[in-house]
């Protein structure tokens, strides 16, 4: 059976212009003042996904996974090589995109259904299930203006995924939605996969690769590290992890971040224990500091924090906004949030901080790093369970029945 | 996999269907464009419609707008014109419109297509489709409107009982599609340009200002044909704005100036009375070549400009 995507020797170069200067005037002026760099956000990567293959794309923030997903997609020409596509495509590079706030629910799933190639035909047959799927059937004829940001999602995804293409392409959405719903994109992913389509999915979770995918390709700065077995695909990444948070300077890092485009990245984390270490005795207090860069002034945004278990148990997942009862104002340039956990109650293990920048109104995410840093508890205490408990245990021993 | 699957699904390989999309460095030609194009002409009909539907939504009038334009040119440019500036073109407002019609077609349909792609910045960025759709549609939306506001002027010479001519009446189909090729041209083009450049969009307003008095569409084409012809010049230069083969078609069909033979205003149309059929379409078949070189050079620069839209936005 020949293979669901080829990619052949795909580089794709960037020119990044120290200023983007967009009118002709400022062209002309700042014409030898502008320096352009080069560089390869995605450097000579060979692929080749079978039919009824998930493949999970794995890096960290600007490793060029997104890049090359959007290579895929069509949406930008690589710089030299080629790619081949087999069959109808569907890309889930946001939910959503391309739904007009001006038009109905209704409207904006014909709309979107065109947008990605099916016809009008196709959408009027499972018109029916997808608004069923995004439990939408009371709403679909109000302008998606009026909609919650969970349920644009909702009809987002429900769109792509009942459309049935032959190969979806996934950027991490599946990390939006309440929990409830995010399980129902699981389910409909692991369906999809029975049917026998095709799935990119673009992550930096290496849980999800383990959970969903065949296979996977681990990118880091643009270069492909490895291809094939998931196991083997997260240990090559957490390496690659660590040793580019090993050397980072934190001025190189943010620099880094700041060429990576975007007006508002995260440029590292930390978690650190009331000792200084990464390793906290339950009830100490521990301290989460998140360093963001912003490229322009963004007015207001928020930072979420989602601490998990290494089995994805979510024990917090709270905004700086449920925190604070605000939002933060006015980020620009290099700044910090810092998140002061008194006394952390839970038991021994490893914890993941997945820390997300997104607008007020939680549509738009500027950044995410959903494993931003990590932290111990260890007490050395034989107990299981995930939090530490006040308990009082009482013993009466003696009595006897008469 | 598991062997409990109730129904595999069936690549679209073994369907009919089979395609293949490819991604590679070459832009592809002009006419795989046209053709992946012709694939997505429903995206073309959806992404026009919406055009049309977002334009009034939430206005109580909707699609009377479109109408009450044209029919407000209609009423104020009479009574300007006929009453207080006692111009010697009767039916001054029909005149008018029969010219200006075409040229708004062209202009708005122009100046939407510029704008089609900065403005769809998040579909561009995240899905895939021909690129030329978002510009086609923006068209497309000033073809319809056009076709709309016609009506207006089928009514118009209803009221006033005055009649196209009807043995040019097959001309007009010519005359549109040169404007329609015009507008592609361009607005392909500008559309990928203004990405890169948005000096473009503001440009552009000030060339349709200049283009549209440089068009006789307020004045008749003879001023503009006396003066040549004063120098001795063919009035076929006048013909290198490619708007007037179009707006002249228009006026000599539809406001028909035959009905002003044997009356002193027939002397405004002389030009237009004078001339066959025959050179009417020879004029809209050099606008209509010009046009035809025009977008094969744009569709070529914008597929250079395209490798990197969703990046550039």
């Amino acid at each position: 059976m020949e293979p669901a995507i080829e990619i052949v020797g795909v580089t794709k170069r960037f020119r990044r212009h120290t200023e983007p200067n967009k009118s002709i005037k400022e062209r002309l002026l700042y014409f030898r003042k502008n320096e352009v760099k080069e560089f390869d956000a995605l450097h000579d990567i060979d692929l080749e996904v079978a039919q009824g293959e998930t493949i999970g794309l794995l890096g960290h923030n600007g490793s060029g996974k997104s890049t090359l997903l959007k290579c895929i997609a069509g949406t930008i020409r690589p710089t030299s090589g080629e790619i081949r596509v087999r069959g109808r495509m569907a890309a889930m590079l946001e939910l959503g995109a391309g739904f007009h706030p001006d038009l109905t629910g209704r409207e904006n799933v014909f709309l979107n259904g065109s947008i990605l190639g099916f016809s009008r035909e196709h959408v009027t047959r499972i018109f029916d299930e997808i608004v069923a799927f995004a439990e939408l059937e009371e709403f679909i004829d109000q302008q998606v203006k009026y909609y919650s940001s969970g349920m644009y999602a909702r009809l987002g995804f429900a769109v792509a995924v009942n459309l049935e293409p032959d190969v979806l392409l996934v950027d991490e959405v599946l990390a939006v939605g309440d929990e409830n719903f995010q399980r129902k994109c699981l389910e409909r992913v692991r369906r999809f996969q029975t049917e026998g389509r095709t799935i990119v999915l673009v992550t930096h979770s290496p849980d999800q690769v383990i959970q969903l995918c065949d296979r996977a390709l681990v990118l880091d700065h643009g270069h492909s590290l490895h291809v094939g077995d998931t196991a083997e695909a997260v240990r090559v990444f957490r390496h690659a992890l660590h040793a580019s948070s090993g050397s980072t300077d934190p001025v190189l890092a943010e620099a880094a971040a700041a060429a990576a485009g975007g007006a508002l990245r995260i440029a590292g984390a930390t978690a650190t224990a009331d000792d200084g270490s990464d390793t906290v005795q339950p009830g100490d207090g521990v301290t989460i500091e998140l360093r963001y860069v912003a490229a322009d002034l963004v007015p207001s945004a928020r930072a979420r924090i989602v601490i998990t278990t290494h089995d994805g148990v979510q024990m917090l997942n709270a905004s700086t906004f449920d925190l604070l009862g605000h939002d933060l104002e006015a980020l620009d340039g290099a700044g910090s949030v810092r998140f002061r956990i008194d006394r952390l109650p839970f038991l021994d293990g490893s914890y993941r901080v997945g820390l997300v920048l997104q607008d007020p109104s939680e549509t738009f995410q500027y950044d995410q790093d959903l494993e931003a840093c990590t932290f111990d508890v260890f007490s050395g205490r034989p107990i299981i369970g995930r939090v530490e408990l006040d308990i009082e245990v009482e013993h009466s021993t003696g009595q006897r029945t008469p | 996999m598991t062997a409990a699957t109730p129904e595999r699904h069936e690549p679209s390989a073994r369907r009919s269907h089979y395609e293949v999309r490819e991604n590679r460095t070459v832009a592809p030609g002009f006419l795989q464009r046209g053709r992946r194009i012709w694939e997505y002409r429903e995206l073309l009909g959806s992404l026009t419609r919406r055009e049309l539907k977002i334009k009034y939504k939430d206005s109580i009038l909707g699609f009377l707008w479109t109408l009450l334009n044209p029919l407000l040119y209609l009423v104020v440019f009479s009574i300007v014109f006929a009453v207080l500036l006692r111009t010697d073109v009767p039916l001054y407002g029909v005149f008018l419109l029969s010219g200006l019609l075409a040229w708004t077609m062209f202009s708005t349909g122009v100046t939407g297509a510029t704008i089609s792609i900065t403005g769809n910045g998040p579909l561009v960025q995240k899905v895939w489709f021909p690129r030329e759709i978002l510009p086609l549609s923006a068209i497309g939306a000033a073809l319809i409107n056009f076709f709309f506001q016609f009506v207006v002027l089928v009514i118009a010479l209803v009221v006033f009982q005055r009649a196209p001519a009807w043995e040019y009446l097959p001309l007009l189909i010519p005359a549109l599609a040169v404007t329609v090729l015009w507008s592609a041209a361009l607005g392909i083009v500008l559309s990928a340009v203004n990405v890169h450049y948005r000096d473009v969009q503001h440009f552009l307003e000030l060339v349709f200002l200049a283009w549209f008095w440089l068009t006789p569409i307020v004045y008749q084409f003879d001023l503009v044909g006396d003066l040549l012809a004063e120098r001795g010049i063919t009035d076929r230069l006048a013909m290198l704005n490619p708007m007037i083969p179009v707006v002249t078609t228009f006026q000599r069909v539809i406001y028909n100036p035959t009905h002003e033979i044997g009356t002193q205003a027939a002397a405004n149309f002389d030009f237009l009375l004078g001339r066959s059929g025959m050179w009417y379409l020879e004029n809209l078949a050099i606008s209509g070549a010009m046009a035809a070189v025009v977008l094969v050079i744009g569709v070529k620069i914008f597929g250079k400009l395209e490798a990197d839209l969703g990046e550039e936005l």
